[in-house]
């Protein structure tokens, strides 16, 4: 029997696994929500004030800053729920059942594809969460329902990008403590972009580098989706990253996994 | 022990892994009957868990040929793992889920139908004696328990070759013998071949039909117990005597094989039957020679062991 035949109903198992852990630990989803919250409650009540002036636009303050920064904390909480993963896929290859599944006649990949998907589905939630929290404290998206579509479309190709990629650092690490700092830097990522202020209020240097990097046009397109600001074409730069990212971390993490466990 | 006629379950030629410089097998050869018990017995970092690893498709060999259940290793792995269960040394049990999901997702991942993984699922869960534990998560379960959902989740496919890689190391007396009878069950019951790797001696002399002792990669001895027991000869008696005259004295009247100064005690050979005890006793008492405690020692896989390694003192497994 060949594996590709099943490489679908495998996946499918190994995602009604992840699903049962989360619903087993929802702790999980919770905190992967519970920072971007936290830094979403800080820079609105804190900082929002003053940054949202400096914004200009009609009313200023508070509540202007609301509108600017929720794409870019929603952004933040798949760099949150990518770290779960991380420790969720690298706590696996520790433990004695990812060589109980290489001994089977298993689709190979579908252990992967199985944490890709439970996290796809983990940090969509986690993103409906931090996006509650934000109507809460006073988001006002434009958005009709043809655009909230294209903001699920966005986020869910971003999430597969920046999940898979987790997955391959998460295998390379080797441990757990270590693949979660390795996911540490893409909870910063959203700040060196237009994600919290303006990139063109940035010394030179950091502006280049935030409007090259990948989270710019992400935040781009979603503020752009959300609250009607011009996307132009950050869209398709958007999805360019996002199919580089995907791809490479999918090919990157198949062949770490399907390398020879060494001792 | 039947006499099988057809294909090995299990054969290996001349296989070899290295790992850098440091070889870990240096051409094994194997051999063994389906329907049979094959201990591999070995100190640790002798190369047992490689040589499981090799032939569970999970590693490859540097060279060697391998067929498992009719299937080579280097051309069709998958045929092999569709036919092959393995219980490794370290638990393969995923701990956020319960005993009972556990089992199901082996169902699934065995594509079992419908109606039959919930029903393969409750038969293992009694049989191992899971019922009571069955909806907590396996993380709460005691070492015991967790071996047994261990064993139990190789078993759901029904496989025809299994693999236990130190299947009692870690367990407490009363939970080996429980998973000795499990083990012994299985190849009476349902004829598959198990192939066990052990340091324990007398797991492979109860347990397995064949032995063959593995030591810094090669195997210096294959058999039965008994051919095994038979390479060290005969047995010995130990005599401790009360004082040293004694002691000297008989050590200068019998024919003793090595004698010890300061436990007072000597060494003599024989087979342990009545006959040469009954010779030897009438010889100290003719004598007048007072013996305090007399030891007869009959040959056990640790002579056999002690004599083809030559090396009492295990060595320590690398560490991973």
């Amino acid at each position: 029997m060949s594996t590709g035949t099943h490489a679908f109903t495998d996946s499918m198992t190994m995602l009604r696994r992840q699903l049962r852990h989360m619903l087993r630990y929802p702790t999980l989803t919770l905190t992967a929500a519970g920072v971007p919250v936290v830094f979403l409650l800080l820079f609105v009540y804190v900082l929002g004030g003053v940054l949202g002036s400096g914004l200009g636009g009609p009313s200023g303050g508070r509540d202007t800053y609301v509108n600017y920064v929720v794409p870019g904390v929603i952004l933040m909480t798949a760099a949150t729920a990518a770290q779960g993963t991380a420790i969720s896929v690298a706590l696996d290859m520790t433990e004695g059942i990812v060589a109980r599944f290489r001994t089977m006649a298993i689709a190979r990949v579908s252990v992967l594809t199985g944490h890709v998907l439970g996290s796809l589905a983990q940090t969509l939630l986690s993103m409906t969460i931090v996006t509650g929290v934000a109507l809460l404290v006073g988001f006002e998206p434009t958005a009709d329902f043809g655009e909230w579509l294209g903001v699920i479309g966005v986020l869910v190709l971003i999430v597969l990008a920046i999940t898979w990629l987790s997955v391959a650092l998460a295998i390379m690490a080797k441990n757990v403590a270590a693949a979660s700092n390795m996911l540490t830097p893409l909870m910063i990522l959203p700040m060196m972009g237009s994600g919290f202020v303006p990139t063109d209020s940035m010394p030179a240097g950091l502006q280049w580098f935030a409007d090259y990097q990948p989270f710019t046009p992400f935040i781009e397109t979603l503020r752009g989706l959300l609250m009607g600001t011009p996307i132009g074409n950050n869209a398709l730069l958007a999805i360019g990253w996002c199919a580089l990212i995907a791809l490479g971390g999918y090919l990157w993490a198949k062949k770490l996994y399907n390398r020879e466990p060494t001792r | 022990m039947t006499t099988n006629l057809g294909p090995p379950a299990l054969s290996a030629t001349a296989v070899r892994k290295a790992y850098g410089d440091h070889e870990v097998l240096s051409g094994i050869d194997l051999d063994i009957p389906p329907g049979s018990v094959f201990a591999l017995l070995g100190p640790n970092g002798a190369g047992k868990t490689t040589m499981v690893h090799i032939l569970s498709t999970l590693i490859r060999a540097d060279s060697g040929d391998i067929q498992v259940a009719g299937h080579d290793a280097a051309r069709a792995p998958d045929a092999i793992r569709a036919a092959i269960g393995v219980t490794g040394q370290f638990s393969a049990v995923d701990g956020f889920l319960t005993g009972e999901e556990n089992l199901l997702l082996m169902a699934d991942l065995h594509h079992l139908p419908r109606r039959e993984r919930r029903q393969r699922a409750t038969d293992l869960l009694a049989r191992f004696d899971l019922v009571d534990a069955a909806r907590k998560p396996a993380a709460t379960y005691s070492g015991g328990m967790r071996r047994r959902l261990d064993l139990a989740m190789t078993l759901v496919g029904r496989p025809r070759v299994i693999f236990l890689d130190e299947p009692t190391t870690g367990l407490d007396p009363r939970s080996r013998r429980t998973m000795w009878d499990t083990i012994r069950r299985l190849v009476t019951d349902e004829g598959v071949t198990i192939f066990l790797t052990t340091q324990y001696l007398d797991e492979a002399d109860h347990l397995a039909d064949r032995i063959a002792v593995l030591h810094q990669g090669t195997i210096v001895a294959q058999g039965t117990a008994q051919e095994l027991k038979r390479h060290v000869g005969g047995g010995h008696i130990t005599l401790r005597f009360a004082d040293a005259r004694d002691h000297d004295h008989a050590a200068r009247t019998l024919n003793v094989t090595s004698r010890n100064d300061e436990a007072l005690t000597l060494q003599v050979a024989s087979r342990g039957d009545i006959r040469s005890l009954r010779a030897l006793l009438d010889r100290l008492d003719r004598a007048s020679l007072t013996v305090e405690e007399l030891q007869i020692h009959t040959p056990d896989l640790d002579d056999v062991f002690f004599a083809l390694t030559g090396d009492p003192t295990a060595e320590q497994e690398p560490v991973r």
